[in-house]
């Protein structure tokens, strides 16, 4: 019996590590949020990311009061830093919605302590990425344009262009994200709201979880919502990075007009967002002391999830190279030779193979994977990596395309980096103030997950027959 | 209103009350169980057509814009393509189907579970504000056509609850 309970724990391990029952993962989880104190260490974070997050403060008024000639894009790069950063956001986020919609229609219990913090990373990657579209217009007070609305010029957004797409494919996906976020956390929200002992947070949280009280009624519904929204989320992730890659892959330029783009992109989202979850989750669980919610098993997991997307991306890059070459077109051809070997950016290429395909290698071994440095450290590669996927993709295609004439170099100047450097300070500010004042693992959810909470339908039976043996 | 230990012990005490008749029942716990609603008679919300509706209504709002602005309003041929390019609108008609079923999902979910409301007896009783964290409630109310004081009482009493409350309105 002892053996058959130890083989089990082997092939399913628990969730929730430690001597837990619904009042301790409640109380452990929004203690963070509710204590009075602020830890020391959360004003050092924030204050750095905030500082850091000036700088895209800066970069964005010197911006628009000058316009978007500071950046380095010119002719032939007229897209770079700008394009490589959103489309670097926007899959970082999409491991949140892999995360809180894929993994939940697939049963997979693990997601639920990752899920919530998952979701607000999606909410402030997607922050960051939509910054970018905007600015680059150079008049950010007319994005509205963008919108389908009757106007007085009697003009219309063009519908065929996959640049259209995006703007309905991020706006979807950023408010659906949110909505979703939102509905999770109304019942912890309430939890909240019965646990505050200041008066102000009480009002605060009570108005935020619309009186939410648990009744069964309500569950019932929630959960067909909770369900459904998870149902719609999934075939919206998918769309959402495939039209991304679809504004690369409708042109005819080599390099960018290749039918693998949309699922090669996808498996990059994951890939990137894994990573950025990692790199989350392994500070904060050991920062506030979690490791019993947020287990070593997690990260095993999401280790394993990371290489299997990371190969598919591999394979993407395989295949980029193997249908230039069998396409026999010259100007494919060259730009691939120009990209791998013979142009002036032929290094970051090769940077990216070392980023994103070889570093993942390691962790076909357990003793990497198992290991929350060495996976911290893959992550941050990984990172690096997928930005340098998408430098190479714009940049190597745009600067050589089928005239040598209109050949030119690209470099981003020092605004280009204050933008997005800014960017990653706003993204960690945001992360540092969610930690703080909402609950970072769904509690409602973690309760499900004890042992506890499954209806023992042994012990009821037995019941209905005293039951019906007293009455 | 009844106070339970565990979700075992609710969900028999909540198929004992429906077997007794009543049928003005709730339940509350700090996370959803799926027995309760059969426990509770709980019949299945039509939530479901209500996001297919919203999914529907998407999908047509976004043919519908995109004919309107490209063959009605301001027919402009570009890329060779017809007024009415079908591939080209699948993705803003996509996107609008999934993003009108997700607003009726979450709507239509407050809307019928009758959200927001701040207000609510079974805040009144004290010991109710564990309901969201380890206590589990069953409540019979007085509307109840079956309600009987004496008779209903003495029935919550003999749930093996940890307690019963009366609560106020």
């Amino acid at each position: 019996m002892q053996d058959l309970k130890e083989i089990q724990r082997k092939i399913y391990p628990p969730m929730v590590e430690g001597d837990h029952n619904y009042g301790s993962v409640t109380d452990k989880i929004s203690d963070i949020t509710l204590k009075k104190r602020t830890p020391f260490g959360w004003f050092i974070g924030f204050g750095i990311a905030f500082l850091v997050a000036q700088s895209l403060l800066f970069t964005a008024i010197y911006l628009v009061t000058t316009g978007v000639g500071i950046w380095g894009n010119n002719q032939p790069v007229d897209w770079a830093f700008p394009i490589i950063n959103f489309v670097w956001w926007i899959g970082i986020g999409h491991a949140g919605t892999l995360i809180s919609a894929i993994l939940l229609l697939m049963n997979q219990k693990w997601r639920t302590s990752i899920n919530r913090f998952a979701e607000a990373m999606t909410l402030f990657a997607v922050a960051c990425a939509g910054m970018f579209p905007v600015l680059h217009t150079g008049r950010p007070w007319l994005a509205y344009w963008l919108l389908p609305y009757p106007n007085t010029m009697g003009m219309w957004p063009q519908f065929r262009s996959p640049l259209m797409w995006d703007v309905f494919a991020v706006s979807t996906y950023a408010t659906v994200s949110l909505l979703f976020w939102y509905v999770g956390l109304i019942p912890d929200l309430a939890t909240l709201r019965d646990r505050a002992k200041n008066k102000y947070f009480k009002v605060v949280y009570g108005l935020l979880s619309w009186g939410w009280r648990g009744s069964a009624r309500h569950w019932h519904r929630y959960e067909i919502a909770y369900l459904l929204l998870a149902g719609l989320s999934t075939p919206l992730v998918l769309s959402v990075h495939s039209i991304v890659s679809l504004d690369f892959s409708v042109a005819q330029l080599p390099g960018w007009h290749a039918t693998i783009f949309p699922p090669y992109f996808v498996a990059g989202a994951i890939f990137a967002g894994f990573a950025m979850v990692l790199i989350l989750t392994i500070p904060l669980r050991v920062w506030y002391n979690m490791k019993d919610l947020i287990t070593d098993t997690h990260l095993v997991y999401m280790g394993k999830v990371m290489l299997a997307t990371g190969m598919i991306v591999v394979y993407g890059y395989a295949m980029e190279a193997f249908f230039a070459w069998y396409s026999g077109a010259q100007y494919e051809v060259f730009m691939m030779y120009n990209r791998m070997w013979d142009g002036p950016y032929w290094w970051s290429y090769w940077l990216l193979i070392l980023c994103n395909g070889i570093s993942i290698q390691f962790l076909w071994f357990k003793r990497f994977r198992e290991s929350a440095f060495w996976l911290f450290i893959i992550s941050v590669v990984v990172s690096v990596g997928m930005w340098l996927e998408r430098f190479v993709i714009i940049v190597t295609s745009l600067q050589r395309d089928f005239l040598p004439s209109s050949w030119g170099m690209y470099a981003p100047t020092m605004f280009d980096w204050s933008m997005y450097i800014g960017t990653i300070g706003f993204f960690f500010a945001l992360i540092f103030l969610f930690v703080r004042m909402l609950p970072v693992i769904s509690i409602f959810e973690v309760r499900a997950l004890l042992p506890d909470a499954e209806v023992d339908h042994h012990v009821k039976d037995q019941k209905a027959v005293e039951g019906a043996v007293e009455g | 209103m009844a106070e339970f230990d565990s979700s075992t012990e609710l969900v028999a005490a909540a198929e004992r009350i429906r077997d007794a008749g009543y049928t003005k029942t709730d339940a509350f716990s700090p996370f959803p169980i799926h027995e309760l609603d059969k426990a509770l008679g709980i019949k299945r919300s039509i939530l479901p057509y209500l996001v297919f509706g919203g999914g529907i209504l998407g999908l047509l709002s976004g043919l519908g814009l995109q004919y309107f602005t490209h063959v009605i309003d301001y027919p402009i041929i570009v890329g060779g393509r017809p007024y009415f390019s079908l591939p080209s609108f699948v993705p803003p008609a996509y996107e609008l189907t999934i993003l009108l079923a997700s607003f009726a999902a979450v709507l239509g979910m407050l809307f019928l579970n009758g959200l927001p409301k701040p207000y609510h007896p079974v805040f009144n009783v004290p010991r109710f504000n564990l309901a969201m964290r380890e206590k589990f409630f069953l409540v019979i109310e007085r509307e109840d056509p079956k309600f009987d004081y004496e008779e209903t009482r003495s029935l919550m009493e003999d749930l093996n609850a940890q307690e019963v409350f009366e609560v106020d309105e």
